[in-house]
């Protein structure tokens, strides 16, 4: 036993070698790596036509003119609820996945899995499979040595190049900024931001790896308090495979004891020790064990996606329940329906959103006016608002029980053109006759409207009218 | 030393803590944690040779590098005077009548005008130009001195009353409680509050006439519409600069008023007074 006093404060990293394996959930990880960095790297090059005024980027994160486009839809910054709408999404996502799955997020989709991933993919091209890499690390710096670490390192550094230049493409229009990055013409930030993210990319993907998972990661933490005990995770059936035994006999259990499951894992735990804190359940372990278990002869499943409800009926010899029933659970129910209901929100949402708006603020101080002739007059600030590519005329009108006359600041008319994908303010002033009930009522409802010349869209927004009230 | 505890499932110590039956276990940190820790004081070393950072008796260690936010605001300030110094000429040279054929140009100045205006102009008329007793609300209809672009400049330029400037804007009621006997201030009241239409005592209003014909109608007209020119206010509207109850109108016949108001030319640039003409003008009482 090791004390206190003779025991380090600090632990030096131990170098993990996965084994390549292959299998069903390997095949899906690699489906998933595809499909992810694909649309990582791609979808910033993907163009889409608004029109002359706007971006013809798809997908485009405007800080500077304060817009985000996807596709068709285009986010102003007054419509951050949707961004919020989709964290809350995410959120209620991740404790479904989680109370159902246990940490798919980290096993099959988290960035850090996926490029840890084609990081060691690329490991495994160059320095071949885990014994070979084995003998690497443990041969002195020669030239052979030499040669397969830096040849690994420039590949990793072209990945990481590629992850930071990605990024910075989707805040700006990505062929001009590519043009602007080779010639040496873009922004400093540009440039640093690829730095940065080039160096945590190769610093995470290449050295950090599971220490990342580990040490930084808060989400290992708080997915413990999102599993329950019918959460489907990643764990070893101790009683099919112990006493386990490299040597058959009739008392040994299906555990050869062959270290596969050892051997593959990225995270460099043993997934007989239980579920464990480390374990991203990337599910290799699965693949590697059923792989042997396919060799000797027996049913595989013997490491599986098992809930630990299922452990009592399991160990007195009765099949565990079918997945369904802990997949489909009150709790898992409440969450869908949730995440459903928000997302049905925002589609909702979308759909009714015009492409003019106004919002209207009314001047407080005075709250109102008295002109020569006794009348009462209001005046409010409007901001005209036109998502379309192109100038649009809004013609400015308001409805209202009362008899109230409106006027705009600066012009006779009653038409504002407000510029392409911009907004507007303009002053306005409404005011009640003398004698007339508005001038006297403290308050009087009132809805101004704007009217899109082109296509007669419109859009309100309610206010009230402030009357002399103390007369 | 008291004997350390072992987790009897990891094997591993514990540091003694126990919450709720839960027992912490004392793992050693990854080593590359430490050197972050020490990454972070050589950072906070240089950053603090670099940057201001030691409080001294007066002031703070000023950083090699020289960074200061003061000079940095300095700095942003000059750089918006110099994107705004054309802006700024054209604006003091302006013909102000012709403004408004020049949306940039009044965008500018309204804007520029509104702050001037809560710097200078607020103390008197409010934060939103409602005025209050004795000084004019600038969002009515209804200007002393007139309220075009330009005669609201020259009024801001010159101010009211002021005897450094010659160009002042100059009216001048006489105290009639010097002048007319009580009964007759208060007839005469009577035939103001008639003029505005409000209720009144028409017996004494029509003794009234008579006395607002001779003593006021030279300034404030016969109807009592009052003359721009000579800053006579229209006593037949509904505003009213010191009330228009019948104590306060008598109160104004006995002791007349005599407002105030600062030559601004003297103190904010050309621009500056363009600037806030545009925007009291463009408040709701221009004509």
């Amino acid at each position: 036993m090791t004390t206190s006093e003779n025991k380090s404060l600090y632990a030096p990293q131990e170098p993990i070698f996965p084994r390549r394996v292959s299998g069903f959930f390997r095949r899906m990880k690699w489906a998933i790596l595809v499909v992810t960095l694909g649309i990582y790297y791609l979808t910033p090059l993907i163009r889409w036509d608004r029109g002359p005024a706007l971006p013809d980027q798809a997908v485009l994160v405007d800080l500077a003119g304060r817009r985000f486009y996807f596709f068709w839809i285009e986010i102003w910054p007054h419509e951050f609820y949707f961004v919020a709408g989709l964290l809350i999404m995410a959120g209620l996502g991740l404790f479904l996945f989680t109370s159902a799955l246990g940490r798919v997020w980290c096993g099959y989709t988290c960035p850090q899995t996926v490029w840890t991933d084609l990081f060691i993919l690329v490991e495994r091209w160059i320095e071949g499979d885990r014994n070979a890499r084995v003998r690497l690390w443990n041969a002195k710096w020669d030239i052979r040595k030499w040669r397969l670490r830096l040849t690994k390192w420039a590949v990793w550094l072209v990945i990481s190049v590629a992850t930071g230049g990605a990024w910075v493409f989707y805040f700006t229009d990505a062929p001009t900024l590519a043009r602007d990055l080779i010639t040496f013409n873009a922004h400093p930030i540009a440039y640093g931001t690829i730095a940065v993210l080039t160096a945590t990319t190769f610093l995470f993907g290449g050295f950090m790896r599971e220490q990342v998972c580990i040490y930084m990661c808060p989400w290992p933490r708080i997915q413990g308090a999102m599993m329950d005990d019918d959460t489907l995770t990643v764990g070893y059936r101790d009683w099919r495979g112990e006493p386990r035994g490299k040597k058959r006999s009739a008392d040994t259990g299906d555990c050869i004891d062959c270290m596969a499951c050892v051997n593959v894992c990225p995270m460099g735990i043993d997934i007989r020790d239980g579920q464990q804190m480390e374990c991203i359940t990337c599910a290799l372990c699965i693949d590697a064990c059923d792989d042997v278990m396919g060799k000797i002869g027996r049913d595989r499943g013997l490491i599986d996606y098992l809930a630990l409800s299922d452990e009592p009926a399991e160990r007195a010899g009765k099949p565990p329940r079918p997945i369904w029933q802990h997949v489909l659970r009150p709790r898992t129910v409440l969450y869908t329906l949730l995440w459903s209901l928000i997302g049905f929100g925002l589609v909702f949402a979308l759909f009714i959103r015009a492409d003019i708006d106004l919002t209207v603020e009314p001047t407080r101080n005075p709250t109102y006016v008295t002109l020569s002739d006794g009348s009462v007059r209001n005046s409010y600030t409007l901001r005209l608002r036109n998502k379309h590519g192109e100038p649009r005329d809004f013609r400015i009108s308001l409805s209202s029980d009362a008899i109230l006359r409106i006027d705009l600041e600066g012009t006779e008319r009653n038409i504002i053109t407000v510029p392409p994908d911009a907004s507007t303010m303009q002053r306005v002033y409404v005011t009640a006759r003398p004698g007339d009930p508005a001038a006297h009522a403290a308050h009087t409802d009132l809805r101004f409207w704007v009217e899109d010349t082109a296509n007669d869209e419109r859009a309100h927004r309610d206010t009230t009218f402030n009357g002399k009230a103390d007369q | 030393m008291s004997q350390p505890d072992t987790d009897a499932v990891t094997g591993t110590d514990t540091t003694g803590h126990e919450w709720d039956g839960i027992k912490e276990l004392n793992n050693p940190l990854p080593r590359w944690w430490l050197w972050c820790l020490y990454l972070t004081i050589i950072w906070g070393v240089g950053y603090s040779i670099a940057y201001p950072a030691w409080p001294m008796i007066s002031g703070a260690t000023k950083g090699v590098l020289g960074y200061s936010t003061r000079a940095e605001v300095a700095a942003e300030i000059t750089r918006f005077n110099d994107q705004n110094a054309a802006l700024k000429t054209a604006l003091a040279e302006v013909d102000l009548t012709t403004l408004a054929q020049n949306p940039d140009l009044q965008r500018f100045a309204v804007a520029n005008g509104a702050a001037v205006f809560r710097t200078n102009c607020s103390q008197c008329h409010g934060s939103g130009a409602a005025g209050s007793k004795g000084y004019p609300n600038l969002q009515d209809d209804d200007w002393l001195w007139g309220g075009e672009i330009d005669q609201i400049a020259h009024t801001v330029r010159h101010g009211i009353r002021n005897e450094t400037d010659l160009d002042a804007h100059y009216s001048q009621m006489p105290a009639f409680g010097e002048l007319l006997e009580e009964g007759e201030i208060k007839d005469t009241a009577q035939y103001v509050l008639s003029l505005s239409g409000q209720d009144h005592d028409a017996e004494a209003a029509a003794r009234g006439t008579v006395i607002f014909e001779e003593q006021c109608s030279a300034c404030h007209g016969d109807a009592g519409l009052g003359d721009i020119e000579q800053g006579a206010p229209n006593l037949a509207d509904a505003i009213w600069l010191y009330g228009g109850d019948i104590a306060a109108i008598e109160e104004t016949i006995t002791n007349a008023r005599f407002g105030v108001m600062p030559a601004w030319g003297e103190r904010l640039s050309q621009s500056d007074v363009n600037a806030v003409a545009a925007y009291v003008h463009g408040l709701g009482g221009g004509e």
